[in-house]
């Protein structure tokens, strides 16, 4: 039997939160040389580094249900247990958006256009920045529980917020400028493989979109 | 007089199984905070318990004392039959020993304070007659097991909030923390040394006027502020640490100042809970030589050591792996949120021993943890847990009642 008063401490959210994101974030991160491999036509690369991506999803799949678990009603937190469940899901999209795209590259063993290949491996980059500057915001969480959400530790994750939106910003005009690129090139495309390209593009951008919403929900959390 | 033996060798042998079950289970708690947030570890802890324990007892632990010894049963109605309060005396200390005992093995931080009374009330009120309890005095001390920790609470809230405004949300935490922590200290050692002063000292025959005792208190706070604050100041930044937790470094100076406060917790604990033990003893012992109910009679320095004694056994066979578990999973008080917690429920516990009132130090340390979480210091607290703790106090009223007893009418037949 357990002690109770050391069970009076509920399993606190904050370190595995920062730890979830860390994986989320590396995953992400895999996508720059997936691409690379997938310009240089090495399969045989791309098939491994997909293995990783899909590894890490997985782990940061296992751990989100073990932080859910963790995380019962009875919990008296400073911040709203709901909140916190938002983040880590939007946390866990980063490392799902970057799944999709590499199963949907290695399913139709894509081609990305020799025109394009350089735009289009910056434009991975910009939204691994994205979820690097997300990752960065969430490890202020303890600094953040530490001060109760107060003074100083706020302004500097506000701070770290409005970066994360100016790379989200730039990952926008990115995808306009990746578009217009791609569809100056189309004609000379196979059109089913356009149809994919372009999806993949939104995919891809959509990791910065979640990046963004990471840093939404933690400013939610500063509000309170 | 063979039964004066008797009686004397039981109650020293069963006010050192309570004492021991004090140290396992009571204790344990108290320090589990300072060795939880690494400001000590479990030897200096004990260390810390047996020497703070032990002078708490001696210097301010007088009036509660003699609240257990005389303050619950009316010792009048038992002027022709002085035995039964031997009976009754000897009974409670080995139902609450039993108690804590069971408990402890369970894993329940369940009160001293409150199996004790419950074991006195109960013998009182069935072994002798409901008249025999003094309802009014037990009246005050079960609203005090309300109000302390609700004031424990609410100081502890106040304190870790000064700390979050002064300290925590600065832009220079670490100077904001070199300064102001040595305030902390001193408040810290001026209210156990003043409540020592005014109230603890008459029982060791000293008697100190009023303006000399805030004078003196005042005194030896600074002194121990200014050892403090020099202590503080050769904390040098930790660059490497602070990039994975920015506050590394403040919590450090914290945990300096936690090092005081546990000092002052145990202090506070052996002010209000060895009484537990030594009470119904030095009640005993009164009878039994003079063969009189209430005689007026100092208690027996022996009896003081047999109480410190017995809790720094129950320390360290059983109360160190206490410490260890509790200790491990309470992280989340890091020294910055443990000496709030520490300094509020020292401070309540002190004030409440000054004034003779036995209260729960396990307790009151929940009520202000549970204020510095309302602070919104703490990550997370698990109220199904806090739910349960509140429960396993209730329960240990009726349980030291009914072992108490049982074990009076096995004493009333089998004793001389």
């Amino acid at each position: 039997m357990g002690n109770l008063l050391a069970n009076i401490f509920g399993s606190s959210p904050v370190q595995p939160l920062e730890k979830h994101v860390d994986i989320s974030y590396r995953c992400t991160r895999e996508l720059k040389p997936f691409f690379q491999a997938v310009i240089a036509d090495d399969w045989d690369r791309v098939r491994e580094i997909r293995e990783k991506i899909a590894s890490l999803e997985h782990e940061a799949d296992d751990l989100k249900k073990e932080i859910r678990l963790h995380l019962p009603k009875s919990l008296f937190m400073p911040v709203p247990r709901e909140d916190l469940l938002e983040l880590l899901l939007v946390q866990d999209r980063m490392a799902n958006r970057t799944k999709d795209v590499s199963g949907l590259v290695v399913g139709r063993r894509m081609q990305i256009p020799a025109q394009i290949a350089d735009e289009f491996l910056e434009f991975v980059q910009r939204n691994i920045d994205a979820a690097k500057q997300a990752r960065k915001s969430v490890r202020e969480l303890d600094e953040l529980f530490t001060t109760g959400f107060k003074g100083a530790e706020v302004n500097l994750v506000e701070d770290l917020i409005n970066e994360l939106d100016r790379i989200e910003t730039d990952t926008d005009d990115r995808e306009v400028e990746l578009r217009a690129s791609l569809f100056e090139i189309e004609a000379t495309l196979h059109p089913v493989s356009v149809i994919f390209l372009y999806r993949v593009i939104e995919l891809i951008g959509q990791i910065a979109d979640m990046a963004e919403r990471v840093g939404r929900r933690l400013e939610l959390l500063l509000s309170h | 007089m063979d039964a004066q033996f008797v009686y004397i060798g039981l109650a020293a042998l069963f006010g050192i199984f309570m004492a021991w079950g004090i140290g396992a289970n009571d204790v344990a708690n108290a320090m589990a905070t300072s060795v939880g947030s690494r400001a000590l570890t479990i030897k200096q802890a004990i260390l810390v318990a047996a020497v703070f324990e032990f002078l708490g007892a001696v210097l301010a632990g007088g009036e509660v004392t003699s609240t257990i010894r005389k303050g619950i049963v009316d010792a009048d109605l038992l002027s022709g039959t002085p035995e039964l309060l031997v009976y009754g005396m000897l009974a409670s200390l080995l139902a609450a020993g039993t108690w804590l005992l069971i408990a402890s093995r369970s894993g329940w931080p369940v009160s001293t304070t409150h199996s004790i009374v419950g074991a006195i009330v109960g013998f009182a009120a069935v072994g002798i007659g409901i008249d025999a309890v003094k309802w009014s005095q037990v009246g005050t001390i079960v609203m005090s097991w309300v109000a302390s920790p609700l004031t424990a609470g609410f100081i502890a809230f106040l304190i870790f909030s000064s700390v979050q405004r002064l300290i925590l949300s600065r832009e220079d935490p670490l100077k904001q923390a070199k300064r102001y922590v040595p305030v902390y200290m001193f408040l810290a050692a001026f209210t156990i040394t003043l409540v020592t002063i005014l109230k603890g000292l008459k029982h060791v025959g000293l008697e100190i006027s009023v303006a000399n005792a805030y004078v003196l208190a005042i005194v030896i706070a600074f002194g121990i502020a200014v050892i403090g604050a020099i202590v503080i100041r050769r904390i040098e930044p930790d660059k490497k640490m602070e990039k994975s937790q920015h506050f590394y470094t403040v919590e450090r100076v914290f945990a300096v100042l936690m090092v005081i406060t546990a000092c002052g917790m145990a202090f506070a604990h052996g002010s209000n809970d060895v009484a537990n033990a030594i009470g119904p003893v030095a009640a005993v012992i009164s009878v039994a030589q003079s063969g009189l109910v209430g005689a007026k009679s100092t208690v027996p320095i022996w009896v003081l050591i047999i109480g410190g004694g017995g809790i720094v056994i129950g320390l360290a066979t059983y109360g160190r792996h206490v410490i260890a578990t509790v200790g491990e999973k309470i992280t989340q008080l890091t020294p910055s949120r443990g000496f709030a917690a520490e300094l509020a429920a020292g401070a309540t516990i002190v004030i409440a021993s000054g004034t003779g009132i036995p209260i729960s130090t396990t307790h009151t340390l929940v009520g202000a943890v549970l204020g510095v979480g309302l602070a919104r210091g703490i990550e997370a607290i698990d109220l199904r847990v806090v739910g349960r703790i509140l429960i396993s106090w209730v329960v240990t009223i009726p349980a030291g009642a009914i072992l108490a007893i049982l074990f009076f009418f096995v004493f009333k037949t089998i004793l001389p």
